[in-house]
């Protein structure tokens, strides 16, 4: 067993809300002076700078869970994470259905350039990428599951576009592997807050929109290796493995 | 948000389903069940927290954590804006718990204001 740090919630260039600094490689070098070992990269309804950053980062040995922070029907923000690229292609086609459409002319919600390892932009998506989905959490919850998918409701203990927020409590069919916290607080005081037994794994994340702020919150993984298998065990405390918030 | 409370108020959800042409999706059981008062927020939380017992409830949130909070208030019934329709399961729990679930294409600004003038 061996333990390494992860952020799971980083957003890029992509992020119509992050910094224009946020390109493949800076994200990944700062990963990597941040010691983090595995990372997650969650652009809103979006998939699509996920790939680049992977294999910059498997090239410093850096584990990278493609996802995205996906706005339900009803703005909660919950964080999806596939281990193939197929299953991200079509959870991407999902997205690009879903989204209630805004236009974005002139990036007036920002940019949301797509790149490449050199930062060149590919594209710029043309509309506002944190808008909702007009699918409902639970629907969206199963078909990351039917993809054989890690959910995790994201940033749980925020006043906005958190589970508890906006829909007050856990819905009793939801399932999910772990709930993301973000921003000053404890482990302990957000268990005590919703009410959240252990056996509930808790995910510290940065939300990073600027690079300085990627690692500045992290969990610890206690797993055999580093893969995608093996952290969607660790989320579900199975084979012995575990998350802890340090 | 706006909330509206009188004591002296004598509705029942079925004169408000009839004097506005409401929709009723479910929990018919529950149509006599008196008002006193309305609550709108499409926050759940803040639903949970604010409102109180035999108000109507104004949202476009349709997931079936509205009924359960909805239950838990014992608000008088629930009117989705705007079109909007109930998912199935809350159609079930509504049917289950005797809160009607109605339904105007009114805006919720229009619907908040007519239910204002005439509980008022």
């Amino acid at each position: 067993m061996q333990k390494f740090r992860a952020d799971l919630h980083i957003h890029s260039v992509l992020s119509p809300c992050a910094d224009l600094e946020m390109a493949p490689l800076k994200i990944v070098e700062q990963a990597q002076k941040a010691g983090l070992h595995i990372i997650g990269i969650t652009d809103h309804n979006s998939t699509l700078n996920a790939k680049v950053i992977r294999d910059l980062a498997l090239e410093k040995g850096i584990l990278t869970l493609t996802g995205v922070e996906i706005t339900t029907k009803e703005e909660v923000h919950c964080l999806a994470f596939f281990d193939n690229d197929e299953a991200l292609d079509t959870f991407q086609q999902y997205l690009e259905q879903h989204i209630t459409r805004i236009s974005n002319p002139d990036g007036h919600f920002g940019y949301q350039p797509v790149v490449d390892k050199e930062e060149k932009v590919l594209e710029l998506v043309p509309y506002y990428l944190t808008s909702a989905l007009k699918k409902g959490i639970s629907s969206v919850q199963k078909y990351v599951y039917d993809l054989g998918g890690i959910f995790i409701p994201a940033h749980v203990n925020r006043p906005l576009n958190g589970l508890f927020s906006h829909l007050g409590f856990i819905p009793k069919d939801l399932a999910f592997d772990a709930m993301g916290i973000t921003g000053n607080t404890s482990e302990k005081h957000v268990r005590k807050q919703y009410d959240l037994d252990d056996n509930i794994s808790l995910v510290y994340n940065s939300d990073s929109h600027f690079l300085e702020q990627i690692g500045t919150r992290y969990s610890v993984f206690n797993i055999h290796k580093l893969s995608f298998k093996e952290v969607k065990k660790a989320l579900n405390q199975q084979d012995s493995c575990f998350v802890e918030i340090i | 948000m706006l909330i509206v409370t009188k004591e002296e108020v004598e509705m029942k959800v079925s004169e408000l389903v009839e004097k506005f042409g409401l929709k009723v999706f479910s929990g018919q059981s529950g149509l006599e069940n008196e008002i006193s008062g309305g609550y709108v927020s499409d926050l759940l939380s803040d639903v949970m927290g604010n409102a109180q017992e035999g108000q109507v409830w104004m949202t476009l949130q349709t997931h079936q954590n509205v009924m359960a909070i909805a239950s838990l208030k014992e608000l008088a019934a629930i009117i989705l804006v705007k079109g909007f329709e109930p998912e199935e399961d809350t159609i079930e729990h509504s049917n289950e718990e005797g809160i009607p679930v109605l339904g105007t294409d009114k805006a919720t600004f229009e619907m908040a204001g007519n239910l204002y003038i005439t509980l008022m």
